[in-house]
């Protein structure tokens, strides 16, 4: 079938559906709607908060079928959701920034139970001091405990991927809960056209929430989590682990299946590609900073510059074979983080030094430049991918396989000590 | 240590409860200490609940010593929840079930959902999520918090329900500080009442009188709506003294007057046995002494520190419009007759810190 049959099918298939002008956490409201999800537990923290806002004027107007619970803090409010799965509820949660710091052990608890809670995280920094813009160290918190984690990048990607993210984490082979990341501000409260499906395609692709023989029901007596110490804890993480192994095709698998229900969808469930098929130079970035990311490729190919730019979307399960494979080839790649690691190796962010381990057994690197960018919820320019390209291309030109870590668009020069930190090579 | 000399009091049967069934629903399989109370208190729970009943339990005691992997005593669905989430894993839980049975995707029909919680769990981290379900009036789930004084599982250390002066792994007493615990018991029963006006029913129980606890679970359960349950349990490990004196020392706690029996339905208070009895003035109170110096925690206690205490437990009965409950000796309708006790601080050496 071709792209555009493909496309056509989809779209009869979602003719129930609507075309609307809504924010990106609206767009996850609606997601919610259609996946008839049956308990929300909300706490207030912008700027994930207005889902929650959305969900609860939804109830209140009979669109929606659902409890819908105003916890008295994260930690509750994730506990609320992760017993609600326990039942046998589709649950919904969600937070920002130190508040969903402040519900990590409930977090935790909810992975290693390998119960498939959906959770929106709409990027926030960490305090202090205060601060409402995006970074992602929030959502990276629970990277090593069974979470899945994704990227989106704009309100029709955020509403597709809650839909995904129930199908993928409810799945035998997988039940882990998932975390869908979206930038604060730039995509929680930004309004899109999006196209919002009917029931029907959103039923076939969905099947019922079935915790099987987990169930917390009195006609299934069972112990939950009992205390396991060194007799079986390493065998339960094992377990998880495998889970994580098996998610990858169960994203492909589903990925698939969305596209051909819906009739929409990417090609490749894991990144989001832009102009790299002749590409000599990579940016590689989450969220909503591969929007501006392909505005600057674009520019730069215009230029007559062989650029692109790879939007990584799960970040757990990470896409390794698929960076192996789209910067082989590639001269020099430079990752923008909107985070941070301080101390880490080379002092970049996450995402560097997970790209960096990812390349590292390819027989033929490219330099990988590490960057930080946008912490705070300062702006990404066009600008500031074309610098950092420059770099990128300068470092490649002198062979420099260990840069270490730049910070673009901070204030203060070199000279002033606060900032006097060495800057690679340059 | 010698035995002491016990009086049985009687108690007021509730009559349904003569007709308790033989089934155990909290069985064989628990590790916990000899002369456990808190055990009791489990088996008394989910023997009057009855099979139709979902539990969770936070960490603690009543987690670790009663489900290692592969040996459990609960015969019902039970899961583990964190030390601080009592509350909000019994509205998780109770919202659940309600929004599958509305929307017919599981069988409709009365489910009942406890959480239990320790002292530590309920009393001092979980204190909101007691305070959140309370209010959720949306729901039927009962919060058990078995009081051990302690936080027992992880070494004795003293808790927000802590006696006063007890010894504790983080209280210790000195050569320079006798006293290290400064803090006097919170009433939680009596503040989760005082500020929840929606619940519908609260209740101070006693591991020494199963009977009167039975009453008081089965009746959280078949009143509805969110409901609290708290129940006095010895600690043979945490309080330092023989494991077969465990059922004599929580009945010794209402001799004394430390422990109230007290319910309250609908904003109904009642006195409950042996309590009611003393309120009544048909039996006195034994000196708290005599609970005391059979416990090791307060071996330490010079002899003011037991005046001190006797003081505010004098103070809690006499001065006290709602004995043993609340706090208030003067409201604008006037003050309770026999008042005018001012309660002395510990004397020096008691007062460190």
């Amino acid at each position: 079938m071709t792209t555009m049959e493909t496309r056509a099918a989809g779209t009869a298939a979602a003719a129930a559906g609507s075309e609307e002008i809504i924010t990106g956490c609206d767009a996850v409201a609606q997601a919610l709607r259609l996946a008839d999800v049956d308990v929300l537990a909300g706490y207030p923290i912008r700027p994930y908060d207005s889902v929650m806002t959305a969900v609860s004027k939804m109830i209140a107007n009979g669109q929606m079928d659902a409890e819908f619970i105003v916890a008295e803090s994260e930690h509750s409010q994730f506990e609320i959701g992760k017993h609600a799965s326990l039942v046998g509820a589709r649950a919904f949660i969600g937070s920002s920034g130190v508040g969903w710091m402040y519900g990590m052990e409930a977090l935790v608890v909810t992975s290693s139970l390998r119960l498939p809670v959906i959770a929106l995280v709409g990027n926030r920094a960490l305090d202090d001091p205060g601060a409402f813009g995006v970074e992602h160290n929030d959502a990276l918190m629970v990277r090593d405990t069974g979470w899945l984690l994704y990227w989106v990048e704009s309100a029709q990607e955020a509403l597709d991927t809650t839909l995904l993210a129930y199908r993928v984490a409810e799945d035998k082979r997988v039940m882990l809960p998932c975390a869908l990341s979206m930038d604060g501000a730039f995509l929680t409260h930004s309004q899109h056209i999006v196209q919002v499906p009917g029931p029907a395609p959103v039923a076939e692709f969905l099947p019922p929430y079935d915790l099987g023989d987990r169930r917390f029901h009195p006609d299934n007596p069972v112990s939950i989590a009992p205390q396991f110490n060194e007799d079986w804890v390493m065998e339960a993480r094992r377990q998880a682990d495998a889970a994580m192994r098996r998610a990858r095709g169960v994203i492909a698998e589903a990925t698939a299946d969305f596209r051909r229900v819906f009739g929409r969808g990417p090609d490749d469930p894991f990144v989001d590609t832009y102009r790299m098929e002749d590409a000599e130079y990579a940016l590689i970035g989450m969220g909503t900073v591969g929007l501006v990311g392909k505005v600057a490729v674009d520019r730069m190919r215009a230029a007559g510059r062989r650029v692109g730019f790879v939007r990584v979307k799960w970040f757990r399960p990470f896409p390794r074979p698929e960076l192996r494979a789209l910067l082989r080839g590639v001269k020099g790649v430079g990752i923008v983080d909107r985070d941070y690691s301080f101390g880490s190796n080379a002092h970049g962010g996450v995402l560097y030094t997970e790209v960096a381990a990812a390349l590292y057994p390819e027989p033929t690197r490219p330099v990988i430049v590490p960057f930080i960018a946008g912490l705070g919820g300062r702006e990404v320019s066009v600008e500031n991918i074309e610098e950092m390209t420059d770099i990128t291309e300068e470092l490649t030109a002198r062979g420099e396989l260990d840069a270490s870590c730049q910070w673009i668009g901070v204030r203060g020069p070199a000279s002033d000590p606060r900032y006097d930190v060495e800057r690679g090579a340059r | 240590m010698t035995a002491p000399e016990m009086t049985i009091p009687d108690l007021e049967i509730n009559r349904r409860l003569t007709i308790l069934p033989m089934q155990e629903f909290y069985t064989s399989g628990h590790r916990t200490c000899q002369g456990c109370e808190s055990a009791l208190v489990m088996r008394y729970m989910a023997k009057v609940a009855g099979p139709r009943t979902l539990v969770t339990g936070t960490t603690g005691c009543m987690y670790v010593a009663n489900t290692s992997y592969n040996s459990t005593p609960w015969a019902l669905p039970w899961a583990h929840t964190q030390l601080g989430s009592a509350g909000s894993s019994a509205v998780g839980t109770a919202a659940a079930l309600k929004a599958l049975m509305r929307k017919g995707k599981i069988p409709d029909e009365r489910i009942n959902v406890i959480a239990f919680c320790s002292d530590g769990g309920g009393g001092d981290m979980g204190l909101a999520t007691l305070s959140a379900a309370l209010q959720d009036t949306r729901y039927n789930l009962l919060i058990l918090l078995y009081d051990n004084e302690s936080y027992a599982n992880t070494d004795i250390q003293a808790s927000g329900m802590t006696p006063w002066g007890a010894v504790t792994a983080f209280t210790p007493s000195g050569s320079q500080m006798r006293i290290t615990h400064h803090r006097w018991k919170k009433n939680v029963p009596a503040l989760l009442m005082a500020g929840h006006p929606t619940g519908r029913y609260f209740a101070n129980a006693s591991s020494g009188f199963g009977m009167d606890l039975m009453e008081k679970v089965r009746t959280a359960l078949d009143v509805g709506g969110p409901t609290f349950v708290q129940t006095h349990d010895p600690c043979p490990k945490g309080w330092d003294f023989d494991p077969r004196m465990s059922h004599e020392l929580a009945i010794l706690a209402v001799e004394c007057g430390i422990t109230v029996l007290w319910d309250c339905l609908e904003g109904e208070l009642r006195y409950q046995g042996l309590t009611r009895q003393q309120v009544d003035g048909a039996v006195k109170r034994r000196p708290v002494a005599d609970y005391l110096r059979r416990q090791g925690r307060f071996a330490h206690f010079a002899d003011d520190d037991i005046d001190f205490f006797q003081a505010r437990i004098d103070e809690m009965w006499e001065d006290w419009i709602l004995p043993g409950v609340l706090r208030i000796k003067q409201t604008p309708f006037g003050p309770r007759p026999e008042s005018g006790r001012s309660v002395p601080e510990p004397t020096e050496g008691g007062n460190h810190g």
